[in-house]
């Protein structure tokens, strides 16, 4: 098991989606922080097999919802002091606009370039966005 | 101000309001041949469609309205590369409705966001084609007197087939409607209609790959068209498109009273033979198509207040 040393103060994000850490990644800009951040990919999950971990160390001050619909398991823990202090639970935002991009190739999207790529959260229970448009799901599992 | 999308941009109120207006139409044409007098329709047509544009113009034209519009992409200023948002917000200073088809998904969605006069969708790729579901609820209606307590078979493309995934979410608001999808496993339905639509909402259905044994259960039978231009690979359509043939010996084991109807056009996926058979409707349905049009506009420009008796 590799082992990287716990967090005094900071965020961890837990149970993303094996393959997904470097989405999140660049989604926060976490590479222009001046700080420690570590990515674990495939660590192993009781629950999935496996995940990937993101440990900022520091505050993150960005809104964090939109990492549910990213990846719908994930959790994020904010340490202080070495102890979890908070179990963030995220709320699934209604509609997410220029996160993700449709994929369909008959969407109107594909060849408007000046539209947004707006998804809308189809079913709260299972996390599945679709896009306003063509209504193609965002594969958020793969 | 309204647009039709999707067929459930229609409530269902909104639905009979506008199924007995176009059955009023049908049955007394003259009495609403001038209702539209001094109002233009902009038909844009980015693709090749006869019946849809037609039937779109046929209506407007019997409401007493005028007609403008083109018929394909290239005869539009598509061609030079202008948006959907700027065609619909010249368009909406030419006319007072517009009807649009476009060969991609949510193009009329976007016009919508864009246009100061009312967008029916007239087809958005493989996506929607709201007026098609009008058409066949007002097919139904007219036929079966009731939309309610029916076993409809669809047959064919149920993958691609627009019409199908409109007809099925407009049926699933009646009740006690069942479902028999009968199609190549290639074709089936689109796994998030059986997810998110049918068994969210337990609706029955059942899924088969033959015909024959399941003709006696229906009341309707949809069929559909396997449409070259939905696939990317022509060895798959050559493939499946002569899988599922209504002929007069299927037509046998079907009930007295089973309506057949089918969006047109058709290829060889129903056998001449059974135009023949009073059960056969689909033309009569195209002509219904006509008058849940004329409804429609007259319902979206606000003309239908002092219509009620």
């Amino acid at each position: 098991m590799l082992n990287i040393s716990g967090l005094k103060d900071g965020v961890v994000i837990d149970h993303i989606q094996p393959g997904g850490a470097f989405e999140i990644y660049n989604y926060l800009k976490l590479d222009k922080l001046d700080c420690s951040v570590a990515i674990i990919k495939n660590a192993k999950s009781s629950k999935t097999g496996k995940k990937d971990i993101i440990k900022i160390e520091g505050p993150l001050c960005v809104d964090l919802d939109i990492l549910g619909a990213m990846s719908p398991n994930l959790t994020v823990n904010i340490i202080r002091d070495g102890k979890i202090v908070e179990k963030r639970h995220l709320q699934l935002p209604e509609t997410v606009t220029n996160i993700f991009k449709c994929r369909n190739p008959r969407c109107i999207t594909s060849i408007e370039q000046d539209l947004t790529h707006t998804f809308k959260l189809a079913d709260k229970n299972t996390g599945i966005y679709r896009c306003i448009y063509c209504e193609q799901r965002y594969n958020n599992r793969s | 101000m309204k647009h039709v999308i999707s067929p459930l941009d229609l409530s269902v109120e909104e639905l009979d309001h506008i199924l007995a207006l176009a059955e009023k139409m049908y049955q007394n044409p003259e009495r609403y041949a001038h209702l539209c007098e001094g109002k233009k329709l902009a038909t844009l047509f980015y693709e090749p469609s006869t019946r849809t544009r037609l039937s779109f113009e046929a209506a407007m034209m019997n409401l007493g309205g005028k007609v403008l519009g083109f018929s394909s992409a290239d005869s539009s200023s598509a061609a030079k590369g202008e948006s959907v948002a700027d065609t619909i917000r010249v368009i909406s200073s030419y006319a007072d409705i517009c009807a649009m088809r476009h060969p991609k998904e949510g193009a009329p969605l976007v016009a919508s966001q864009y246009a100061s006069i009312p967008v029916i969708n007239a087809g958005d790729g493989g996506h929607n084609h709201p007026t098609q579901t009008l058409t066949d609820l007002l097919t139904i209606k007219s036929l079966k007197s009731s939309l309610d307590n029916l076993t409809i078979g669809l047959c064919g493309d149920l993958k691609f087939g627009r019409t199908v995934h409109s007809l099925i979410r407009a049926m699933i608001r009646y009740k006690n409607v069942k479902f028999v999808m009968i199609s190549p496993d290639e074709l089936r339905i689109p796994d998030y209609l059986r997810t998110e639509v049918l068994d969210k909402q337990g609706i029955s259905y059942k899924e088969v790959n033959v015909l024959e044994p399941v003709m006696p259960e229906l009341d309707l039978l949809y069929m559909t068209r396997v449409q070259r231009e939905r696939f990317f690979n022509e060895e798959d359509y050559i493939r499946l498109k002569d899988s599922f043939i209504l002929d007069a010996k299927k037509m046998k084991y079907a009930r007295e009273d089973m309506l057949v109807l089918h969006p047109l056009p058709r290829v060889n996926e129903i056998a001449t033979e059974v135009d023949h058979d009073p059960r056969a409707v689909y033309f009569k349905q195209a002509q219904f198509g006509v008058y849940a049009r004329m409804a429609l506009i007259t319902n979206l420009l606000g003309l239908d207040g002092d219509l009620s008796c």
